[in-house]
Order: C-alpha cells, then structure tokens, then sequence
C-alpha cells in the first residue's frame, strides 16, 4: 500500500512541477488549435458570431482565390530556393571553420552574427534600403558593369530580397554543423588517408554520411521556420506583400486577411491549410530519411 | 613548407573576405547613421561619411509620434523583462518535472511539447488574439507577457538536457536528508543549471526584443510601443528627411543586441551547439 500511495504522489508531485506547461498547453495552444478548426468551417468578421458555412472557406481558398495561389506560390520558392542555399552555405563555411587556429572564434562570431540581429525590424529596414534605387547593391552591380535593377518594381527580385535576407542568416545552422564536424571521430579520416582516400573522397564518403543526422534535423526545423517567416516580409513591402503579392509570403497574406479584412474563418482555414502543408513536408523528409539519413550501427 | 604556408593565406583570405562581406551590410547601416541624411543614397557607394554628422541621432532620438524615443526602449525593456523573468522560471520548474519525476503520462507529455516546438504559430494565432481580445487584454501588454509564465518549449528542452547530466546520486543524497522535491529543485538544481537559466534569458531577450508581431497585434497606442514598432513608424513616415533618423534609431535598437551577444556569445555557440536548435 505505501509503495502505490508513494508512486501516487510522485505522480502528483510530477503534474505540479509540469503544470505551468500544462496549463499554457491547454489555455494557449491546445484550445486555441481546435477552436481554429472549427473557425475555419465558420465566416466571422469578429464583431458578430460566427456562422456556419462548411466547406465553403477552403472551397474559396482552392477555386475561387487567386492570391491565396500566389502567396502559396511565393512561399514555396522562397523555401525551396531559401533552406536550401542557407544550408549549403551553412555547410560550406563550416567546412572552411573546422580546424584548429586561433582565428576561428573571431570568424564564427562575425559569421553568426546576421543570426543574431536577423529577425529584428531594423535589419529588415537596412535590407530594404541596401536593394533601393541608388541602395549599395546596385552600385555593385554598376561597378561590375551590369545595369541596376528596380527591385521594388519586379515581383520575382522583390521575392530575392527577402531569400538573400534569409541566406545572410546562415549562422545558426552554421553553428550545428560544427558541432556535427567536431563529432565525427578522427581515426576515420586517418584510416582512409592510409587508404590513400583525396579531399573529395573523404568528404563524400566520410564527412557527409556522418553529417546526414545534422542536416536532417537541420532541414526540417529550418522548412517550418521559413513558412512561419513574417517580420521581413511584413517590413520589407511596408505590409503589403507587394508588388503585384511578390513578397506576400503565406503568413503575411493569412495576417492580412484576419486583421485588416477582419475574414477571421478564412484566415483559420488558410492556417490549416498551412499545417497540413508542413506536416505532409515533414512527414515526407522522415519517411525519406531511410534512405539518405546515415545511423552509425554500435559494434560490440 | 611553402605550399603550406600558402595554403594558410588562402585559408585566412577565404575566411576574411566572407567576413567582410557578411558585416559590410550592418557597417554600411553604421557608418550611413553618421551621414547627412540627403547624402546617405547619394553616396551609398562608399562607406565613410563625408562629412560626420551626429545630428540622425539627435533628430531620431526626439522620438516620432510626438513620444520620445527613451519611451520605447523603456517600453521594450519592460516587455522583456517581465516576459523574461517568468519564461526563465516556469521552464525551469516543468524541466525538473521531465526531467527528474517519474509519474504517468511523463514521456507522452514530452512528446506532446517537442511537437508544439514544430506547431506553426498561424494556426493558433486567430484564436488566440480572440481569446485575448474576450479577456478584455487588447491594447495591454498582457497578451505578450503573461503566455511567457507557462514555459516555453525551447528553454524546456534546453534545461532538461542540462539537468540529465548532472548525477542522479545528487538527488538520491538530497532526498534521504529529508527535502523535498521543491526544496530539491529550488535549492540544488536551480543553482546547478544557472547556465542553461542564463541562455534561456540571452535567447528569451532576443526575441522579445526583436518580436514585432505580438505588439503589431495587440499593442495600438504609440504610448506603448516597443522600439520594433517605434521603428515601423519610422518607415510608413519615411521621406528624404528622416532616413537619417530611421537609420540611427534602427542602430540604437541593434546595440542592446550586440552588446549582449559580445558579452554571452559562448552561451549562445553552446546553447545551439547542444540542442540542434536555432536561436
């Protein structure tokens, strides 16, 4: 009896100590998750109570929404072009990092730096002045002798604005992937120079394997942050997603129509929506991870 | 020999250049903050300001909106930490529950919260500002602070891998002397993870300070702005003549930042070496 009344309020105990976490669970995000599935079936504008409508909210979103594809469209290259180069980048630059000098705090700080500062308002407002008219980027490309470009004027280079801003801030998965580096065990390097094994050699067969658990982990959390990207976007276009929805990145345009048209029920749709796109993304790097993804098997 | 030391030029050359270049754009914003303001796009091409003005800074910390810009620093400040403080506490408390306390229903909640780390925060964010907004919390810093006393995630996972290193003899000892889980926690853990407690913060006053979009929601008079929104407004006003301002204002709100970062970068480089996660 003692042992059970014990093991009682252990658990008790437990529940206290994570209750905070409960609580905010519930309250903040539990109730809030099914309160928007059930919004997404309403039409709600806030000021009078939602009223049924079914489908008709993802109805619209598919066939009767072009910007809704736009901003889909837009998200969608800004990911598959952004995760992508910030992770080579992150590799290559890593790679450059990983030996033994003096030097290497100094460059990893100046590197991580862009992490550090990326996401604040005032880097977004710099980004935008660095692509103006008469802004440093077009002055690079007059002295390499290429004509300036109207980066506000062109949907496509507007969107490039914002994947080199995301690019710049390679410094973080740059970090995991020293860390990954540092774990890999010298004597295999060492065995395969034996093995008369070149730079490139042992980057393909050694380097990269035992990195795959890193740059899995990497990719997937670095995908769901760049569909939740809103601050430059929002900063950037001056809240418009402009021009002609070039940088109406899906969180923009799902902000724009909850609170500037007040369309609450489209906008929990358009969330939804959101959520399968990531999980269907991420469920679909987990299951091909089999074959990439390389687990060192523990010999005895 | 020769080769070698070549080799190690290139290295330091490679190394450096991608250096300059990844500062160039904050030294560019830097170094424009001292340029008259008519100048800065006029002379975007070089970096050195000719002539050095001080008067953006003077200009830009007159404030916009008719508030002066000291009021939303103090405003920042005060949102971080507020927000700060309780995240710091709470994960702390729900780590040690993971992370020492067998009870039923341990791993399924820890599952539960390392799949709210992936949730994209579109899908509560509608709810949520209705919840906020039923509470009668709009336009009040509450919807901001008060979710931060719950526990975040982030800071959860970070101090439960730090708490499973420390030996669980500690606590077997700590016990058979008569404490209690409480006293357990507050008097021998808290002090043991006090560096997870301290990247917790660096990375909890980052991102409440740089956070637009809470106060983008919830905030609508100026008086209660953060420097974020204090610097939006200085963009739906940007004309020729407040460049300068916006620029200097931009670099005023990007020095907590740094300062911060020099001073605790090792805990930052462990904080994400350790947990895989982005900061």
């Amino acid at each position: 009896m003692s042992m059970r009344f014990a093991a009682w309020r252990e658990t008790l105990t437990g529940y206290a100590f994570i209750s905070p976490f409960l609580l905010g669970f519930l309250i903040f995000t539990a109730f809030p998750i099914a309160a928007s599935l059930y919004l997404s079936f309403t039409d709600y504008n806030l000021f009078s109570p939602p009223s049924w409508v079914g489908l008709e909210q993802y109805q619209t979103m598919f066939t009767g929404d072009p910007k809704f594809w736009k901003s889909l469209r837009v998200t969608f290259i800004y990911v598959f072009a952004g995760v992508p180069l910030r992770l080579s980048f992150a590799l290559l630059v890593a790679l450059l990092l990983n030996r033994a000098s003096r030097a290497i705090g100094v460059y990893r700080t100046v590197y991580y730096l862009p992490s550090i500062i990326g996401g604040s308002v005032a880097v977004s407002i710099m980004w935008r002045n660095l692509y103006g008219d008469e802004g440093v980027i077009n002055k690079a490309l007059n002295f390499f002798g290429l004509e300036s470009v109207r980066w506000f004027a062109d949907p496509l280079a507007a969107l490039w604005m914002l994947i080199t801003l995301s690019v710049w801030q390679f410094g973080s998965s740059m970090l995991i992937f020293l860390a990954g580096l540092k774990n890999i065990p010298p004597s295999l390097y060492e065995a395969a120079s034996v093995d008369g094994a070149n730079v490139l050699q042992r980057f393909i067969r050694i380097t990269m394997p035992m990195l795959t658990p890193v740059v899995l982990f990497n990719l997937i959390m670095q995908t769901i942050a760049a569909f939740m990207t809103f601050i430059p976007a929002y900063i950037i276009s001056k809240g418009e997603g402009g021009p002609l929805d070039g940088t109406l990145l899906y969180s923009l345009y799902l902000f724009r129509r909850a609170f500037v048209f007040y369309d609450m029920g489209y906008a929990a749709a358009m969330a939804w929506v959101l959520l399968a796109i990531v999980a269907l993304l991420t469920a679909l790097v987990f299951f091909t991870s089999k074959y990439w993804v390389f687990y060192e098997t523990k010999e005895d | 020999m020769a080769g070698r030391r070549l080799r190690w030029i290139a290295w330091h050359l490679a190394a450096a250049g991608g250096a300059f270049l990844m500062v160039y754009p904050v030294l560019w914003l830097f170094l424009s903050s001292f340029k008259k303001s008519e100048l800065i796009f006029v002379t975007s091409g070089s970096l050195i300001p000719d002539p050095w003005v001080w008067e953006n800074y003077v200009t830009g910390w007159q404030g916009i909106g008719g508030l002066h810009f000291g009021v939303f620093i103090k405003n920042s400040l005060v949102l971080v930490v507020l927000a700060t403080i309780g995240a710091v506490l709470s994960s702390a408390l729900v780590a040690f529950g993971f992370a020492r306390l067998k009870f039923m229903g341990n791993r399924f909640w820890f599952s539960v919260m390392m799949l709210t780390l992936m949730l994209p925060f579109e899908v509560t964010l509608v709810p949520q500002y209705i919840l906020f907004s039923e509470l009668g919390w709009l336009n009040s810093i509450k919807p901001i602070v008060v979710p931060a006393w719950f526990g975040a995630p982030f800071f959860i996972f970070l101090m439960i891998q730090f708490i499973r290193t420390i030996p669980a003899e500690l606590d077997e000892a700590a016990t058979i002397d008569g404490c209690g889980k409480f006293r357990l926690f507050w008097r021998i853990i808290v002090p043991l993870i006090m560096p997870a407690m301290a990247t917790s913060a660096i990375f909890s006053f980052y991102w409440r300070w740089e956070d637009l979009l809470g106060p983008l929601l919830y905030l609508n008079r100026p008086s209660l702005y953060p420097v974020s929104m204090a610097l939006k407004m200085y963009l739906d006003a940007e004309t020729i003549s407040n460049w300068g301002a916006m620029f200097a204002m931009s670099v005023v709100s990007l020095i907590p930042v740094l300062i911060v970062f020099f001073l605790f970068q090792r805990q930052i480089v462990e904080g994400i070496s350790t947990t895989g996660l982005k900061g």
